[in-house]
């Protein structure tokens, strides 16, 4: 963490005038050879300090540039103003409780994390693939609406902030329509916490696979009038093509996942690699780019929305008990140990309540061990590593956020660039703070 | 090839320093008995076993245990699609052991990060500073004797150092405590933690 003692900027017009001075002395001697020569014209690098506030960066993150004029020739980012403490707090509570601070990591795409979490206890439950099928392809449905609604937003703003406020516009009223569904499913629009470990808060209500498919005839519209607005735009290509570019050995290295690790080229998605939830019986395909350039990894997001649209429609198509579940499919694992029951069984029957009573003091028993699992979200590998010694809290829970190791990227990837490039270049990469501070 | 195989490839090659791999949930554990040899062979599983990708580097603390840190990597290959976890414990009066941003650029940041919240040094880190707490913040707050609610803290220019009010949350369970006051209190200690431990 840079302290702020190296970001002096003093006095503009003072310093334009030492400047003339210098300029002005400069030119009575004949110019020095070599390196000194070279200082002479360019003059004093100067040191800009983006952020924490900026629109551009897209929530809290600050980065301190050094300029030779316009162009960068060092950047740091200082992250940490979103630091919350989250993995301090898994620590003190039960796997349940902490399923509302996954809302808060990504917060643009809370039901993916709610899902990656619950997997990720499941799995060190050993329930992950005993769960019922309906409970399955809602958590896919729910994944692939988060997906969407990150992407639309990601897409949006990294417009909005070249310059073509229109996109903006288009996408937001999409979204909109995504968070009645979300809504209207999980009582909440933006925290939802609507996983549990072991299946899900509540079925599906009552005319919303109706209300997903005319949102999805909606959503294609809609996606391809923003591609059109933007894919041959003359001035969006000249500010993403070849700016920010990232060839496939440097982002493996820096650890970059999701449709930065595809922008440039790998063609690895977890979905395909390691199939969790139906994902295998679901029939889709992994874009990725040639060149690894913000214009690669825009075209990436736009061709991942239309796939989450095809794998939507097939969710609707196939899942089980279909729209008004009339066959009574469950939701939930049948293991009272791990799913709370119904409040009726709680109040009428005695091994019910002994187990919602277990269940809400102590948490669902968990052996002792190590499970990592890594989900493929919006933003990449949204990673939890559970270090458990049995019981119902965990010993140590680690989150592996995509937008940390995204990020980690800027140092090496903003030097050479001009200044007005970091916009383009942020809005490519599109990190929020909130899971890469924790 | 499985990650099994590919572990024991590693353990072929460096023999008695690395325990015999472990599996729970169908992952491949490997446990590192000295801790100064990590980067030797984190570059060994890259360059020759193909582990291109570290997903992760996490630490845990074992307070009251020895050694009292664990330092956690997360190894995965694009090419091969295995996972291996590499676990290597290190002792507090030396916390320390080399680092891996000459094999993985992304540890770099992590590494940062377990030296930030756990307070554990990486050798020959090109840029080893705090990285989400601020500079000179005297504490490693993921560690077990660190209370939930914080610690005040002298640091100029910071507004908030006082511990965190606990009326209200954020709510704090310890699993089984014979009455609410036990199970809910208003901060946890690292002493009812290992209390807790020896009940399971």
């Amino acid at each position: 963490m840079a302290t702020t003692q190296e970001i002096q900027i003093g006095d503009a017009t003072a310093q334009a005038a030492a400047a003339a001075e210098e300029a002005n002395v400069a030119v009575a001697p004949p110019a020095p050879a070599g390196e000194e020569a070279l200082q002479d014209i360019h003059g004093e690098k100067m040191i800009l300090n983006m952020g924490p506030s900026h629109p551009a960066t897209h929530g809290v993150l600050r980065i301190v540039l050094e300029l030779d004029g316009e162009i960068i020739t060092k950047a740091t980012p200082d992250i940490g103003y979103l630091h919350r403490g989250d993995e301090k707090i898994a620590e003190s509570m039960t796997y349940n409780q902490f399923i509302p601070y996954t809302d808060r990591l990504d917060y643009l795409a809370p039901l993916a994390n709610n899902v990656a979490y619950a997997l990720a206890v499941e799995k060190l439950l050993g329930i992950d693939r005993a769960l019922p099928p309906r409970c399955q392809y809602i958590r896919v449905m729910c994944c692939e609406l988060a997906r969407i609604s990150a992407h639309l937003l990601g897409l949006g703003s990294m417009a909005m902030d070249v310059g073509a406020l229109t996109v903006f516009l288009y996408t937001f009223t999409q979204r909109e329509t995504i968070y009645n569904l979300i809504e209207s499913l999980t009582g909440a629009r933006f925290t939802t916490s609507y996983t549990r470990v072991g299946g899900v808060a509540r079925d599906l209500p009552s005319g919303w696979v109706a209300q997903c498919r005319k949102f999805l005839e909606e959503v294609v519209v809609n996606i391809d009038e923003s591609e059109q607005l933007l894919s041959r735009n003359k001035i969006f290509v000249d500010r993403t093509r070849d700016i920010g570019h990232i060839s496939r050995e440097v982002a493996i290295d820096y650890g970059l996942t999701g449709p930065n690790l595809r922008g440039s080229g790998l063609e690895f998605d977890l979905r395909k690699a390691h199939p969790y939830l139906v994902y295998d019986q679901l029939e889709f395909e992994v874009p990725t780019g040639s060149v690894g350039d913000c214009y690669d990894r825009y075209m990436v997001r736009i061709e991942e929305m239309r796939q989450s649209v095809l794998i939507l429609r097939q969710c609707l198509d196939k899942i089980p008990g279909g729209a008004d579940n009339a066959a009574k499919e469950p939701i939930d694992v049948a293991d009272g140990k791990i799913v709370l029951p119904t409040k009726k069984k709680v109040l009428t029957s005695m091994e019910e309540l002994i187990h919602q009573f277990i269940l809400v003091t102590e948490g669902p028993n968990a052996p002792p061990g190590d499970v990592y699992f890594g989900a493929e979200n919006p933003k990449g590998e949204l990673g939890f590593y559970i270090h458990s010694k049995g019981g119902g809290t965990p010993h140590r829970l680690k989150i592996r956020a995509p937008s940390f190791s995204n990020l980690s990227i800027l140092p090496h990837l903003l030097p050479g660039h001009m200044l007005s490039d970091t916009v383009p270049i942020f809005g490519s990469l599109d990190f929020v703070m909130g899971e890469c501070d924790r | 090839m499985s990650a099994r195989e590919l572990a024991q490839q590693l353990k072929t090659r460096f023999g008695d320093l690395i325990s015999e791999p472990a599996e729970f949930r169908g992952e491949i554990t490997l446990q590192l008995s000295d801790a100064d040899c990590i980067a030797e062979i984190c570059d060994f599983a890259k360059k020759q076993l193909g582990f291109d990708f570290l997903a992760d580097v996490s630490s845990v603390d074992n307070y009251g245990s020895d050694p009292r840190f664990t330092v956690v990597y997360h190894l995965y290959g694009y090419g091969h699609h295995c996972a291996l976890r590499i676990k290597t414990g290190v002792g507090e009066e030396v916390s320390e052991l080399p680092s891996v941003t000459g094999v993985w650029k992304t540890a770099d940041w992590h590494e940062r990060e377990v030296y930030d919240m756990m307070g554990i040094r990486f050798r020959n880190h090109p840029d080893l500073r705090r990285i989400l707490m601020w500079d000179g913040y005297p504490y490693f707050p993921l560690r077990k004797d660190f209370p939930l609610a914080g610690k005040p803290s002298n640091v100029p220019d910071v507004a908030f150092t006082n511990p965190a009010p606990m009326e209200g949350g954020p709510f704090v369970t310890i699993p089984g405590g014979k009455d609410s006051g036990a199970r809910e209190p208003r901060v946890r200690m690292p002493e009812a933690e290992i209390k807790m431990e020896h009940k399971f």
